[in-house]
């Protein structure tokens, strides 16, 4: 059986809630940027899929691959961040860091 | 002298006193000895130029000689006020007594008053009442008179309560102010009566225009008894004496300035001065005042034991004496009796203020045999004595001799001999309190033996104006009555022919005609004929053509003197050596015993011991009455005014409160609402905000999911 795009979206599809759950439901900042790479990776599957399928051209892949760079930067930056949070906190558990409410 | 000269001098002798008080007063804490030296010397200064005007016109020997000079002082238009000074006979008379008692009282305070706390103080008010007695002395209107009637009694007020922090001190003073209010208020009306009708204050115009008849009837009756009213207070007069014993709180040489030359004297001076504006039935009041009051204050002084309180009552037994006198028709006699008991009352109450300064007391039980310590104090306190209970050849005999005559030919020729009878009693009263006095005091045992031997005879700056005024006492004597001595000469009545004619607004034909009856006038008076006893039947002031008839008139007035003056002479020579025999026998050879005599009369002892009740009097009727009338304005102020007051309040404290509502519910109520408002949308929208990013999340997918669903339904 041929894949189609319907099966390259649906994985994306899969990618993108299984990262959305992880980033909603997990305590640990490590785990939610985990999810966040899920999210982008799963959008990048969908950028690869509609350039193989709908377009023909390379612009979808320019994309994916502009995305992974970000995303590289992002994990780079967030991590310093949760370092920092851990540094301040002494905890990487996203709900116990609430200064700013209370 | 010129007149400029007289005019200047006077001046002078006006404002030296008050220079004196203004230097005292703002620098005298920083002159050496405190300045009692310039009060002093400024007033011998005075003193002198008193003397020296005296002399003028006793050189002159006109009696008619009036200096009147006069500045317009308020000039509106038709209202004009003039500052004038009078000087003449009369005023010569006065400025000598009183710089004379003024300046010996100085000197007597530099010994009393030594070591005061205020010393200075005291020095200024003395000048400032000498200068207020001056002006009242020679004042030439009724304004500027009113004007230093007052400063005088200010002064008055400020001397008694000069030991102010006594109580009594205090209440004395506020009670001869208040007193003399009393008289003051009749006073002014008397002066805005005449001023009223006559349109002028000056004396002279207001004789002219009286003269005239410009006022007359009941109304000059009543405007004259309005004037006499002023001399009731300030003279003490019964109703109004009641200030007087009570004065006696200030220091003793203030008691002997007020009591002999100023303030008391100022009354007697005024209707003497004024005598033309008074009318018959004006006068008859005047004498009964005077014969009544001379009575009633003798008889109070019998049994009074506080030697200044006793002499106090004496004061106003002889001022009854003088204010009779004028009342009478005698004014020139008053006026010699009020400058020969200036000598002697002022010796009396320096004398009893040198006692004092000895023994440290005031009551007369508590001294005796003080004769051998204080002999100089002794003799001249019996000179005075003797003058004033009317020992022959001391001056206090003539003076009240001719009072006692005048007053038995007014009784003789108008029918009233009730003031001849009650001064003629008054004046053995007098000479027996009076021996009282130097018994109870000076002669017998020491009664205190602790205080007689603490005695002393005063320093001599205190007992030089004791022998000066004793000296005084006797030779004033040689003045004699004005009918045949030189006192004619100062103390006259006036020319009113000449008065009306330089200030009268008669037609030119009239002045003229007057100006040679005034002439005939003269000659008449030239030939010994008594000028003064013109006044002895008021009624010949208003007849002024008829010269034919007033002459028989005048030779019967003449003869009723004549005879009344020599029954006056030996009646008053017995009664008063009875007084004095009287008082030898009881209080020397205790052959009368006073304690028996007073327990026999009990009732007439607690009346005069009372003063005849007319504090009691005044308490029950004046002081109810005005407290019954504060008690009825306070209850109108209460309920009435404070009703309307409070009303105000409740209605504006009703609005503000509609007001209050109004801005607390309304405007408030909008303000606070939307606070209210947005506070609790914050509260609500707080809740969102956890801090948690996942909660954030899940609202972006909500809203993500919902976004879908409304973009679909579009």
């Amino acid at each position: 059986m041929n894949a189609g795009l319907e099966h390259f979206l649906t994985v994306g599809a899969l990618l993108f809630g299984l990262g959305v759950f992880a980033v909603l439901t997990r305590r640990n900042a490590v785990g939610l940027l985990m999810g966040v790479e899920l999210i982008l990776n799963a959008a990048n599957l969908n950028f690869a899929a509609f350039a193989r399928y709908v377009e023909h051209g390379i612009d979808g892949q320019v994309l994916a691959a502009f995305v992974i760079v970000l995303a590289a930067a992002e994990a780079a930056v967030a991590l310093a961040i949760v370092l920092a949070m851990f540094r301040n906190f002494g905890t990487v558990h996203v709900d116990a860091v609430d200064r700013l409410r209370r | 002298m010129s007149e400029n000269a007289v005019l200047q001098t006077a001046l002078a002798i006006l404002l030296l006193p008050i220079v004196s008080y203004v230097i005292l007063f703002f620098f005298g804490k920083k002159l050496p000895r405190r300045g009692d030296w310039l009060g002093t010397g400024l007033l011998g200064v005075a003193w002198l130029l008193a003397l020296r005007i005296f002399c003028h016109f006793w050189s002159v020997g006109d009696p008619q000689l009036r200096v009147h000079g006069a500045w317009p002082w308020l000039d509106l238009g038709g209202f004009r006020i003039d500052a004038g000074i009078l000087v003449d006979g009369m005023t010569a008379v006065m400025l000598v007594v009183v710089t004379t008692i003024s300046f010996f009282v100085h000197m007597f305070s530099i010994g009393y008053m030594h070591g005061d706390r205020r010393y200075e103080r005291y020095f200024a008010f003395l000048g400032f009442f000498t200068f207020s007695m001056l002006g009242i002395v020679l004042s030439s209107s009724l304004f500027f008179l009113y004007v230093s009637w007052e400063l005088v009694g200010l002064a008055s007020y400020l001397l008694i309560g000069f030991f102010f922090h006594k109580p009594s001190a205090a209440a004395a003073n506020k009670k001869a102010f208040l007193t003399n209010r009393v008289g003051d208020f009749g006073f002014f009306l008397g002066i805005l009566t005449f001023f009223t009708v006559c349109g002028t204050l000056d004396y002279f115009e207001l004789f002219a225009k009286v003269h005239q008849g410009a006022i007359g009837g009941a109304l000059l009756t009543w405007a004259g008894i309005g004037l006499f009213m002023g001399c009731v207070g300030k003279s003490a007069q019964v109703p109004l004496h009641i200030w007087l014993p009570d004065a006696m709180e200030g220091p003793t040489p203030v008691s002997a300035l007020i009591h002999a030359a100023t303030m008391v004297a100022a009354g007697v001076y005024m209707v003497a001065r004024l005598l033309p504006l008074f009318d018959p039935g004006a006068l008859l009041v005047v004498a009964y005042t005077g014969a009544i009051t001379a009575f009633l204050a003798a008889t109070i002084a019998v049994v009074k034991t506080d030697i200044k309180k006793s002499l106090a009552y004496s004061t106003i037994s002889q001022l009854g004496y003088m204010v009779m006198a004028i009342g009478v028709g005698g004014a020139a006699y008053g006026m010699f009796h009020l400058t020969t008991h200036a000598f002697f009352k002022a010796l009396l109450f320096l004398g009893a203020g040198s006692v004092i300064h000895s023994v440290h007391s005031q009551e007369m039980p508590e001294m005796g045999g003080l004769r051998h310590k204080m002999p100089i104090t002794f003799w001249t306190f019996l000179i005075a004595t003797m003058a004033i209970a009317g020992v022959p050849l001391l001056s206090g005999f003539y003076s009240k001799d001719a009072i006692l005559g005048a007053a038995l030919s007014f009784g003789m020729l108008e029918g009233h001999f009730a003031p001849f009878l009650l001064a003629l009693l008054a004046a053995g009263f007098t000479a027996f309190y009076m021996f009282r006095m130097v018994f109870l005091t000076f002669t017998g045992k020491p009664r205190d033996h602790h205080k007689w031997e603490h005695a002393h005879e005063s320093p001599w700056v205190m007992a030089g104006p004791l022998v000066a005024l004793a000296f005084l006492s006797i030779v004033s004597a040689g003045w004699r009555g004005p009918a045949d001595g030189w006192f004619a000469r100062f103390v006259a009545p006036y020319d009113m022919e000449r008065v009306v004619a330089r200030y009268g607004d008669a037609p030119a034909a009239q002045v003229a005609a007057v100006h040679e009856t005034a002439a005939a006038h003269d000659v008449a008076e030239a030939s010994g004929h008594g000028a003064p006893e013109t006044h002895a039947a008021p009624e010949t002031h208003a007849t002024t053509d008829a010269h034919a008839t007033t002459d028989a008139h005048d030779a019967h007035v003449e003869h009723v003197h004549h005879q009344a003056h020599l029954i006056a002479m030996f009646l008053s020579i017995a009664i008063a050596g009875l007084g004095i025999l009287l008082s030898w026998l009881t209080y020397q050879k205790g052959r009368i015993s006073a304690a028996a005599a007073l327990a026999r009369f009990p009732r007439v002892h607690n009346v005069l011991q009372n003063m005849y009740y007319f504090d009691e009097f005044y308490a029950a009727t004046v002081y109810r009455g005005v407290l019954a009338w504060s008690r009825a304005s306070g209850w109108f102020d209460r309920v009435v005014i404070d009703g309307i007051v409070n009303g105000c309040g409740y209605l504006t404290r009703f609005t503000s409160w509609v007001i209050g509502v109004f801005d607390l519910r309304g405007v408030d109520g909008a303000v606070n609402g939307v606070a209210w408002l947005m506070q609790g949308a914050g509260e609500g929208f707080r809740r969102v905000q956890t801090g948690r990013v996942q909660t954030y999340l899940v609202f972006v997918c909500f809203s993500v999911v919902l976004l879908i669903f409304v973009f679909r339904a579009l």
